[in-house]
């Protein structure tokens, strides 16, 4: 759950601040965890996110291949299987109260991608 | 939550008092209602119904964690353990508390409630290391936490004393079918158990023995057998209390000392507790009213409920268990499914009384207003729960009375819909914000929905077809503008026309447009975050998160060289192959960063890309045609390569298929086709607007006997016109079907020009003719393009969730079952 990847994180480097792709994600392997990364870019901002990469109703890693919008006030990602999105802020999935994705801390630092698991 | 909402409810009727709240718990109110989205990663925060800054703002003084003990009527004071506090009116909205039964060894560290914030994260803590967990009760609360825990990863039992689930909304049947639906999900449900002591257990924590000699192990429990109201202080100050507890009011909610209240569920009225939200805020706002001197009673309330368990559907209203003397009843049980629906009529057979719905809820709205509102029943009366067989009575918007309420939770009827149209609302959102309709459980959206779209219709309003919350407009509306104001990126779009971040369907829409109105490269970096993955990734995503590889194989002919390479390809990358029903190759099983090697060996050995993923162009199906065929009239093969080299690459509002074939026996099915074509002694008859899938439409005869110039004339007119002026989404046959004026109309302007755009509509064609290039050796000979195709940026292990098992001599995604047993294979990498 949510307040486990919370417990003791530790922050790991993951690449260069250039392999991020705008308003998309990438993925990142941290001790055996896939990790999916997000850029979203704002006219007002820049943000980061870090949720897991598992798919908990397709049963797939593929979340950080979905595509970034907006759901009412929540930044979300859509599973690119069967289109369910999650808000990047929490990991809840606004369709269905039962699942969510891990979310993890995220941050840049001298050009390099942290991330907190 | 009712004593937050009197305050709301005060603060706004401008009765002008000094309010003070004392909260017993450690924050102000929240959302008991949605506690269990706690375990889905909802916090304290999501939960909260208002903050501190608010009630400031208000002018509301409070303390928390503020527990009343004491109440001294004859000075009107209340006491905490270290205030006292003086009142003119006291409202007492002290709730309830969990009922844990009396049983030995109940008072241990991991046996615990539901019902605060805190015991929340005392059952967090407590499932992280419990293998078994046990809610003792069968209420529609124990399922809730069943639930909990079951989400919290523990194996999950409910014991309940009764023979059946949900005693009190459901009758018997519809629980026996709730059991069933709840063990296919993993819950094992334990009926008619008394537990008669909890002692220590050889393999879990605890051990649970029942009357009937049987027992159970588990390391947690959680106790959910009912809540009693909290009452204490009333009895503590002598005030009226019933026999089973609850704090005795009369219609204005007064207690029986008339300067205090008692609202939501601590209070007792007519001998009933209501355990809801709904009648504790009815409660609310009628003593809000009650002290700003009006008149305003209480009247009862209705406890119908739906709600979704586990994802089982449950609904149950009114007289459910046919208590009324004289009821009858009708029932659907369709077992195979797992759906039971009660209706429960009077004697007279004239109205409905009550419902059980197990498994299907669809019809929940309409039999609660044929409840509430005492509409005369159909002919009929089991047509409103039997499966739409025939026609169903179906209860519009407009068959309401305008005294139906629409929204319980905020007793918004329908007249104060219409009302707050009236006064200048022209949305749903508006309305919602106007009324606080649908803004509680949320169970009265889609009547809502109904409710104000058919007003607004009513009032020539026209019904939002946006494509999305972030545009408001259609995708042919989209379209114009990127043309007339020569908008070429979707932020510039988003940030003239849209609002929010764009999503998964305006995203893909605009994309589409772009590409068709500029015809710039899809994947180009300003259009990348637009494409479904499937786009993106120039492939097919499987269900495995793998990919599929469809190279173009125009008019299904192909040499043995293409054959064997393509057979080489599979081989090498250890690919499943079959032929796919559009005439062509399809390989599966590509992981995503084996697609660039893939697609290089197919580009070098002179493949393109097949689109197979796009709302493009897919397939122009052949038979032989007459260079073999002894019937054919024509060279069906190449005028079909012909084509499908002319249009591939052209991106619509959904995908276009072709078949051309060789003369009227018409093995290419061509008149199931966007475009069918088949010739005849003197050309070519050209079909439109065809298609199979879902929902089959025969393609219409559009002109026949056309000479070849002619027929690409008359397919770039059709297919651009259908380019331009879809939905989002919409086939040829829909989009046809949906034209004023239909293929007569269509005839006009493709063949008669009469709109005068033939020429501008042919140049359009032209120029995406002209820019085609294979996405696939466009993306090859690109470095950062070819970069996208990683699992991991940081590492070159590969998904390791991905696993085949061999099946008829190919490989096939594993099931969960064979990964964890080890059979499957994950794929070694090739380098
Ligand atoms: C591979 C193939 C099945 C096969 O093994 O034969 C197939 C596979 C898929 N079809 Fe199909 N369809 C295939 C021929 C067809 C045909 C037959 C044909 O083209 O002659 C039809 C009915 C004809 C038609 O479209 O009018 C067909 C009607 C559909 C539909 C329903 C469309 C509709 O308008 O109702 C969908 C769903 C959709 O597009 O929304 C669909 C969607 C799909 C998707 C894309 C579903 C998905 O999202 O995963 C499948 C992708 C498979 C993949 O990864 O490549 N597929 N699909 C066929 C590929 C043909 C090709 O070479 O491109
Ligand atoms: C898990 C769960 C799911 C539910 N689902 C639904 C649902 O789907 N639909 C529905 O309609 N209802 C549902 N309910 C019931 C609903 O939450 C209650 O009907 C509602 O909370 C009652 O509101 P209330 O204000 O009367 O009591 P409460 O919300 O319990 O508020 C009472 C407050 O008073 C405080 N208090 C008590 N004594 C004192 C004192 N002496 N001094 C100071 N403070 C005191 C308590 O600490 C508490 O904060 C659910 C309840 C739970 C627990
Ligand atoms: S018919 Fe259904 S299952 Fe078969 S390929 Fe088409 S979409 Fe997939
Ligand atoms: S009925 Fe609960 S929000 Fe309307």
């Amino acid at each position: 759950m949510q307040a486990q990847a919370a417990l003791a994180p530790r922050w790991h480097d993951i690449c260069a601040e250039s392999e991020l792709v705008e308003n998309s994600g990438i993925c990142a392997l941290v001790e055996d965890q896939q990790i999916a990364i997000f850029t979203v870019i704002t006219q007002e901002s820049r943000q980061l996110y870090a949720v897991s990469n598992w798919d908990p109703i397709g049963k797939a890693n593929v979340i950080y291949r979905g595509i970034i919008g907006s759901v009412g006030d929540a930044t979300v990602v859509a599973s690119p299987l069967y289109k369910e999105h999650y808000c990047l802020e929490t990991g809840r999935c606004i369709e269905k109260d039962e699942v969510s994705l891990l979310t993890f801390g995220i941050q840049l630092r001298d050009g390099r991608i942290l991330v907190a698991v | 939550m009712v004593g937050h909402h009197f305050v709301e409810q005060l603060v706004n009727s401008q009765v002008g008092c000094d309010i003070t709240v004392l909260s017993g718990e450690k924050r102000l109110a929240y959302d008991r209602v949605h506690l269990s989205s706690w375990f889905s990663g909802s916090t304290a925060d999501d939960l909260a119904m208002t903050d501190e800054d608010t009630y400031r703002q208000w002018g509301v003084t409070f303390k928390l964690d503020a527990q009343v003990i004491d109440i001294d009527r004859e000075n009107k004071t209340v006491s905490t353990a270290t205030e006292t506090f003086i009142y003119d009116v006291l409202v007492l909205a002290t709730g309830s508390y969990p009922f844990v039964p009396p049983i030995p060894g109940n008072d241990q560290p991991h046996c615990l409630v539901y019902r605060t914030i805190e015991d929340l994260e005392a059952i967090e803590a407590s499932a992280k290391d419990s293998k078994v967990g046990v809610v003792v009760g069968g209420g529609l609360l124990g399922l809730e936490a069943a639930n909990a825990l079951k989400q919290a990863g523990v194996e999950t039992h409910v014991v309940e004393f009764a023979p059946q689930l949900m005693a009190v909304q459901l009758d018997q049947a519809g629980g026996t079918v709730l059991k069933d639906k709840i063990e296919d999900l993993g819950v094992t449900v334990h009926t008619q158990k008394a537990t008669q002591v909890i002692e220590t257990g050889s393999q879990c924590r605890y051990r649970m023995n029942f009357a009937d000699e049987t027992h159970l192990e588990t390391d947690m429990i959680l106790f959910s057998a009912g809540i009693r109201p909290s009452d204490f202080l009333a009895k503590k100050s002598g005030l009226e209390v019933g026999e089973r507890g609850g704090i005795v009011v009369n219609n204005q909610c007064q207690t029986s000392d008339p300067s205090i209240y008692a609202i939501g569920e601590c209070a007792l009225w007519n001998n009933r507790i209501f355990g809801l939200v709904a009648p504790g805020y009815t409660m609310a706002r009628t003593v809000a009213s009650h002290i700003g001197g009006e008149e305003a009673s209480f009247t009862g309330a209705d406890m119908s409920t739906k709600l979704k368990l586990m994802g089982v559907e449950v609904g149950s209203i009114g007289d459910a268990h046919s208590k009324t003397p004289g009821s009858l009843s009708y029932i659907y049980h369709n077992q195979p499914e797992g759906v039971y629906k009660k209706l429960v009529v009077d004697g007279t057979q004239e109205h409905v009384l009550g419902a059980v719905l197990v498994g299907d809820t669809s019809d929940y709205d309409t039999l609660l207003q044929y409840c509430l509102n005492g509409i005369a029943l159909p002919e009929h009366p089991e047509s409103l729960i039997l499966p739409s067989a025939g026609e169903q009575p179906a209860l519009g918007a407009d068959a309401l009375p305008g005294s139906a309420t629409i929204c319980s939770c905020h007793n918004v009827a329908k007249c104060d819909i219409t009302q707050a149209l009236d006064n200048g609302c022209t949305s749903l959102g508006d309305v919602k914000s106007a009324t606080k309709a649908s803004t509680g459980c949320g169970g009265c959206t889609a009547l809502l929905k109904n409710v104000v779209d058919s007003e607004l219709e009513k009032r020539g309003v026209e019904v939002s077809k946006a494509i999305c919350e972030h545009f408001n407009y259609t995708r042919q509306e989209l379209f114009h503008i990127v043309k007339v104001e020569g908008i070429r990126s979707f932020d510039d779009l988003l940030a003239k026309h849209g609002s929010g971040l764009g999503c998964d369907i305006c995203k893909p829409a605009i994309g589409s447009i772009l590409a068709s109105v500029w015809n710039d490269y899809i994947l180009n970096q300003h259009n990348l975050p637009l494409q479904d993955t499937n786009d993106t990734y120039l492939g097919n995503m499987q269900k495995d998160g793998t990919y599929s590889v469809v190279p173009r194989i125009p008019g299904g002919e192909i040499t043995p060289e293409g054959l064997i390479l393509i057979g080489e390809i599979a081989k090498k990358y250890g690919l499943y192959t079959k032929i796919t029903g559009g005439q062509r190759i399809d390989l599966f099983g590509a992981r995503v960063e084996q697609l660039p090697d893939i697609w290089q060996a197919l580009v070098d050995g002179g493949f393109e890309t097949g689109h197979a993923y796009a709302k493009a162009l897919r397939t122009v199906k052949s038979c032989v045609g007459s260079t073999w065929c002894r019937y054919g009239v024509q060279d069906s093969v190449g005028k079909a390569i012909n084509i499908e080299n002319r249009y591939k690459g052209l991106r619509g509002p959904h995908k276009i298929k072709f078949a051309v074939s060789g003369c009227t026996r018409e093995c290419a099915e061509a008149q199931s086709k966007d475009i069918g074509i088949i010739a005849t002694e003197k050309g070519w008859n050209l079909y439109v607007c065809g298609n199979g899938g879902m929902k089959p439409r025969h393609a219409d005869l559009f002109a026949t006997d056309l000479d070849g110039d002619t027929l690409v004339k008359y397919i770039d007119r059709v297919l651009m016109f259908y380019v331009k002026t879809a939905d989002r989404l919409q086939r040829t046959s829909v989009w046809m079907e949906n034209l004023e004026g239909g293929l007569d109309y269509l005839k006009s302007v493709v063949i008669e020009d009469s709109l005068g755009i033939a020429d501008e509509l042919e140049a359009q064609m032209q120029t995406i003719v002209d820019a085609y290039q294979c996405e696939w050796k466009t993306t090859l000979e690109s470095e950062t393009a070819r970069k996208r195709f990683r699992q991991f940026v940081n590492s070159k292990k590969e998904d390791s969730n991905i696993q085949f098992v061999d099946e008829r001599g190919q490989i096939r995604p594993a099931t969960e079952a064979e990964k964890i047993a080890g059979s499957a294979r994950i794929p070694v990498a090739i380098k």
